[in-house]
Formats: C-alpha cells, structure tokens, sequence
C-alpha cells in the first residue's frame, strides 16, 4: 500500500477527511493500484448491501456494483470532488439501479408509511386517566453490560433486524444511519423527497430500536 | 396561553424530527418537557440514540478476494490504456 495514503478514521474531523479522499482520489488519478484497492475493499460491502435493496436477484445487485466501479475508472478524469466519493459512488449505484430496474410502482407501500411508530397496546387506551401514556416501566438498557451491547452477536442481530425492513425504509437507514450520509445526500441518492425520507427513517429506526430491545432482554421476558 | 403537555405516545413519533434538529421552538420546548417529566420516554429516545450508534458500527466483511481482483484487473486495463 503507498506510504502517503492516510486511511480514513471514522471519528477524524471533515477536513482531516476530506484531505485524505483528496489524496485517494489523485492516486486514482494516478493509476495507483493500491489506492484503487483501497477504495473496493472500503465501499464495495456498503454498495452491495444497497444495491440488495434495489433488487431481491443477487447476481443483479453484484452486476450494479461492478459497474459503479468501472463508472468510477471510467468517471476519475472528469470526477469533481463536489461531494465525498462514497456519496458519488452511491449515486451512480441509484442510477445504474433505476436504468436497469423496471419499477412496477413508483409509488411507496402505504403501510411502509403510515401508522403508529409504538404498538398503541404499550400506552393506556383514550378515556383513561393516563391515556397515551406509557402502560408500563419501559425496561432500559443501561443495566446491560457495554460489552454484551457491543458484541458480535448484537451486529448479527442487528445486521438480520435491517434484513427484515421493507426495501424502502432499509435504503433510508443503511444510507442515514450505518453509511452516515447527510438527509440531502440520502434523499438525493434515493430521489425521495425530505418528508418522504424522514419517515422512512422513523419507522425503520423504531423497528430496529424494538427488536434490539427484545434482544437485550433476551430471556428476561417482559416488553420491549 | 399554556399548551396541552405531550403524551407519551406522541412524544415517540417525534424523536427523529427532534433528533434531526428541525424541531420548530415551541414543539421543542414541549417536547423537553416531557422528557424531563417522563424517565420512560427519556429511556425510549436514549434507546433510538443508541440503535442510531450501534448502526453506525456495523462493521465490513472482509472482501472476496476474487471481486478484489477482478476489479483490479479492470483497473490495469484502463491505467494502461490511457492516453
């Protein structure tokens, strides 16, 4: 690997970030292998796992990421680093994914929008003394260990929670939340409307934070 | 004029519209509110910040060494093509 790359920390600041891509791109540019390997192994899972959401037919999703990646060989002379490069890459995936995908609906699933974020069960029913409150203690996490949270096993469970979202609401929170892409780049990259992508983002994030809770209690019984 | 105070149940639709800091004043002020009264929905919002966290670990697979290759490949071919 060239001495002069810097690998991109999550926590570093924007601009300590943004001097390190800057540095990746030029050794693309450059023709630097070990720069464009680089660049595969940091985004190639990131763009699978969306492009799974775009299509359940695997070996189509493994097509649109191959060719985001001779997008990106055949794009690095004109690329502009107006936005980072895995918002640039995710772009180019959504496009790929809208040229060769056929939607039957353009429209979102209503139930992938509507309804109560909370089983209205968890709250006392209207007419009560304390209705829309909760009905019972909400079990916290903060007595189960850092490390059990932490561990291997939650990412599992965590990775099967967004596998059970509906398409849309997973492109919202892998972008918003595991890719950590800003709402107008989410929104950009999914041709969504603000709204549109804030409520996705709600209901997946509520669903995600349930079956977490379920698995924190594990055999402990009780609400989530 | 003093607003009615939020209930719990409309309190958890809110929590990303306050996390994502788009929050008009006075909703926010109600909604602070109630987290200050209620440990319950304190927990809940604490619960979304750290799914929210945990997302944001998930961590990569290593990659098919084979994709790996491929791509280099192609990357070869258009390094020594170039004009």
């Amino acid at each position: 690997m060239s001495g002069n790359l810097q690998p991109i920390k999550p926590n570093e600041s924007p601009a300590s970030t943004n001097r390190a891509e800057m540095q990746l791109v030029a050794a693309l540019r450059r023709g630097d292998e070990a720069a464009f390997a680089t660049v595969v192994e940091r985004y190639h899972r990131s763009l699978l796992c969306l492009a799974r959401t775009f299509t359940p037919d695997t070996a189509l999703a493994e097509e649109l990421v191959q060719e985001t990646w001779l997008a990106l060989v055949r794009g690095l002379d004109r690329f502009e680093a107006r936005s980072s490069l895995k918002t640039w890459l995710f772009h180019v995936l959504s496009y790929q994914a809208q040229r060769r995908i056929k939607r039957e609906a353009r429209t979102i699933p209503f139930s992938d929008l509507d309804g109560p974020t909370v089983d209205p069960g968890r709250f006392d029913p209207p007419g009560t003394e304390w209705a829309g409150h909760w009905s019972e203690a909400l079990p916290d996490w903060e007595e189960t260990p850092e490390e059990r949270l932490l561990a291997a096993e939650t990412m599992v469970c965590l990775d099967g929670l967004i596998a059970t979202l509906p398409e849309r609401q997973r492109q919202v929170i892998i972008l918003r939340d595991i890719e950590g892409l800003s709402a107008a780049d989410a929104c950009s990259v999914l041709q969504i409307p603000d709204a549109t992508q804030r409520l996705l983002l709600h209901r997946a994030r509520a669903r995600v934070r349930e079956g977490l809770a379920a698995y924190v209690r594990g055999d402990e019984g009780g609400p989530a | 004029m003093i607003e009615r105070e939020l209930t719990c149940q409309e309190f958890v639709e809110l929590v990303t519209e306050y996390l994502e800091g788009i929050m008009p004043p006075d909703e926010r002020t109600r909604f602070e509110a109630h987290l200050d009264d209620c440990p319950y929905c304190d927990s809940y919002l604490e619960q979304i910040r750290q799914t929210i966290r945990m997302l944001g670990r998930l961590s990569e697979e290593t990659l098919d060494p084979a994709i790996k290759e491929e791509m280099l490949h192609r990357f070869r071919t258009w390094t020594s093509e170039r004009p």
